[in-house]
């Protein structure tokens, strides 16, 4: 809504919102997270999910995946500003439906119920590289690797057969092929 | 094995080889330390400030005016927390400043004890980069890192938070490395193709503007030089932000004055119409753009600046060039002297109707005021107060509202770095401590603050500080009794609701000048104006002058809400006042 009263202008413009996969490559020190999410926070952007693991202790580098939705606009913001914080390294971009890239999810499962349900949880969940890390007579916890909406179906579907927990990870990305980001 | 220093004194040996001559500061319990170590330093000079944001904003004014960063020194907890004014303040207006901040001692940080706060996480959005420094063999390292990061690049401020124990440990000096890359963040990223591609669309040009900004003045003094000789090449008009007065001539006749929301009638149109735009050093900023959608619609732009990230944030642009300002020009210089060897003579003609239009929007006069015998304009102070200080080298700061906008419309600086306001984060109270910056940074020149009586008090207690190392600054104070933006913004957009913006019980100022012992000067009358300024210039020693200016003057020329740059609303003498002007009519 534009308020006449107010001396800020508001676009009438309206771009297109894209999903991306934001890689940032970090110096593993105390407080970057906080630099980059707070970037985030401070800026208006969005956090769909975010994963971060050290990837290299010798060079003591993080890495940072985020998914983002925002407009192209937003997007090169994004990109810009990260770099500009003296910890980060570099910055990778990838469109969520970019063919040459490896996005993957992985969630755990807690279903308690009988045998039958148990075995029917397990088997729904078998083309997504199901493995199970924990087994009771009433229970099992079922580790899955999918897509983020791949997860969120199977999180719906599994509700019947007896689940009782869900917990999830970010999405990490990797590109095909022999191909590095540099 | 090398000999072993305590933090503090590595402090100091540091700040020594960045050849840092003044601190701002404030003691407390956490830097004791440091200011114990203070006296073994002669080549240092400590500045007392008497509250941590006048120390910032100091520092400010300090950078702002000599181009060295500006060191502050504070304690931890409410000493930290005051100073985030004048940190985001650097921080808008890209001002190198290094905050060197105590902390409780490492075992307590995370206890909620005396005096503590989570420094680094406060000051994280309103720093470049910031450190905690948890182990003192990392301190000297630090301590150069955060000069390199505050001065390169984009300048900015950073934090350096000292925990009491690194104060007291020991470990062995390490010299700053002289070419340690930031992650390899490089400065320089345009190409001669890009030039090449800017001075082909300067010669198709036959409406073309340069707007220049603060990015100029951060550049050095250099920056401005071959700005002037670009402008001069070409015959271009140019205008300026509020940022950037003083890089390019204000008397000289190719400049149209200030743009954005207080500037001139025919900077604003002219960024309008114009087939070129050329941005060197600015970035975009809302006072600036006015209404986004219809910005210098029918343009051709191109940004010259030194952040990526100012590059198509607000206004899409049709070619980039990311560089030091003072390196890009002196690139388009070069080439444009080898290409167009007597451009501006056959380039004349092609730009001779531009000029033609110009000229017209300057018969508008639209800083024109009604003057008048009985009270004292603002504008009339403003302009007495240049006419009596423009043949010494005067460094002017402000605060923030009308006066400062006055100031910027009236006042007219021949020279960067002479000007010195908030603009970004807009703090009133900035405008007297950072007087008290310039002044150290320039012992012999005349500094005067063109202050409100509503921002001045919010700083006031550094008069003390002014008083105390007699820095003859000028506090000029057009005092209308009110906030006089949020006064006119009320007139103008809440039905004269005046609501909150009188101050109904200000203090005398003259007396005020006596308390802190400094001279305090009244002028309510035109006619006694400029022997009054007179006796403030000649007065050696900081002055409080209280110019009890028309409580209902408006700042005029302004662009109203929402609206774009060619229609702005004049002052209340013209005819077509509150209209819609020019074209642009046609575009609503």
């Amino acid at each position: 809504m534009a308020n006449p009263k107010s001396a800020y202008s508001v676009s009438t413009k309206k771009e297109k919102s894209d999903t991306h996969i934001i890689v940032v490559w970090v110096d593993n020190e105390a407080g970057v997270l906080a630099r980059v999410v707070g970037l985030f926070s401070g800026r208006g952007y969005n956090i769909e999910s975010l994963a971060v693991a050290e990837v290299d202790a010798k060079k003591n580098i993080s890495r940072i995946t985020i998914v983002t939705t925002g407009t192209p606009q937003v997007i090169d913001q994004i990109k810009l500003q990260l770099k500009k914080l003296v910890p980060v390294h570099k910055v990778a971009d990838f469109k969520r439906d970019d063919r040459g890239v490896i996005f993957k999810e992985m969630a755990l499962f807690k279903v308690v119920g009988n045998t039958s349900k148990i075995k029917k949880a397990i088997n729904a969940c078998k083309k997504y590289n199901a493995v199970i890390l924990d087994k009771t007579k009433k229970s099992n916890v079922i580790q899955i690797t999918a897509l983020r909406r791949e997860i969120d179906k199977m999180a719906k579907n599994l509700k019947k057969f007896g689940l009782v927990s869900i917990s999830r990870t970010g999405a990490v990305a990797m590109t095909r092929g022999d191909k590095v980001f540099n | 094995m090398s000999k072993l220093y305590t933090g503090a004194e590595i402090v100091f040996k540091c700040l020594e080889d960045q050849d840092v001559e003044f601190i701002f500061g404030y003691p407390g319990g956490a830097v004791l330390p440091i200011y114990d170590e203070l006296k073994n330093h002669s080549s240092i000079k400590h500045i007392l400030v008497r509250h941590e944001q006048g120390a910032g904003h100091a520092a400010e004014g300090y950078a702002r005016s000599s181009g060295k960063p500006g060191v502050v020194l504070v304690t931890s907890g409410p000493g930290a927390t005051n100073v985030v004014t004048a940190l985001t303040d650097a921080y808008m207006d890209s001002v190198p400043l290094v905050c060197i901040s105590g902390q409780v001692p490492t075992h307590l940080i995370g206890t909620d004890a005396f005096q503590e706060c989570d420094t680094t996480g406060i000051t994280r959005p309103c720093t470049k980069h910031n450190w905690l420094v948890k182990d003192i063999k990392d301190l000297s390292k630090i301590i150069h890192e955060a000069f390199k990061v505050a001065t390169t690049g984009r300048p900015g401020p950073v934090l350096v938070d000292i925990p009491k124990d690194i104060q007291f440990a020991k470990t062995g000096y390490l010299k700053p490395k002289p070419t340690k890359k930031l992650n390899g963040k490089s400065l320089n990223y345009f190409s001669q193709k890009d030039v090449d591609e800017l001075i082909d669309l300067m010669n198709k040009s036959k409406k073309p503007i340069i707007y220049s900004g603060g990015g100029v003045i951060n550049s050095g003094p250099e920056a401005s030089e071959v700005l002037r000789e670009l402008v001069q090449l070409t015959g271009f008009p140019i205008t300026s932000t509020l940022q950037g007065l003083g890089a390019y001539p204000g008397d000289d006749n190719q400049f149209l004055g200030m743009l954005g929301m207080h500037g001139t009638y025919e900077a604003n149109n002219a960024m309008h119409d114009c087939d070129l735009l050329i941005n060197i050093g600015a970035r975009f900023d809302d006072r600036i753009t006015g209404k986004i959608d219809e910005f210098s619609p029918k343009s051709k732009k191109v940004h010259i600046d030194i952040d990526p990230s100012s590059i198509n944030k607000i206004i899409k642009v049709d070619l980039a060039l990311v560089g030091d300002v003072k390196d890009v020009l002196k690139g388009i210089n070069k080439t444009f002297k080898k290409k167009n060897s007597d451009f501006k003579k056959s380039n004349k003609q092609k730009i001779s109707k531009w000029w033609e239009q110009i000229q017209k929007w300057r018969t508008k006069n639209s800083l024109h005021f009604n003057n008048s015998d009985e009270t004292i304009k603002p504008q009339h102070a403003v302009q007495r107060l240049y006419e009596l200080t423009k043949d010494k080298d005067t460094f002017i700061t402000t605060e923030v509202g009308q006066h400062q906008m006055w100031a910027a419309q009236h006042y007219k600086f021949n020279k960067p770095n002479r000007w010195m306001t908030s603009g970004g984060l807009g703090t009133m109270g900035y405008g007297l401590p950072a007087a008290v910056g310039v002044q150290i940074a320039h012992p012999k020149k005349l500094v005067i603050d063109i202050a409100g009586e509503a921002s001045v008090l919010m700083t006031m207690q550094e008069m003390s500080t002014a008083v105390q190392y007699n820095l003859p600054i000028k506090i000029f104070i057009l005092n209308n009794q009110y906030m006089g933006m949020v006064r006119q913004w009320q007139e103008l957009l809440h039905e004269k609701n005046y609501s909150e913006s009188y101050s109904e019980a200000l203090p005398d100022f003259i007396k005020l000048a006596e308390a802190y012992g400094c001279k305090g000067i009244k002028a309510d009358n035109p006619n006694e104006l400029d022997e009054k300024i007179k006796e403030m210039v000649q007065f050696d020693g900081p002055v409080i002058f209280d110019c009890r200016v028309d409580p209902n003057e408006n700042c005029f020329p302004m662009i109203p809400s929402g609206k774009p740059h060619n229609q702005m609303i004049l002052g209340p003498t013209d005819k077509e006042e509150n209209k819609i002007t020019g074209k642009g009519k046609a575009l609503v």
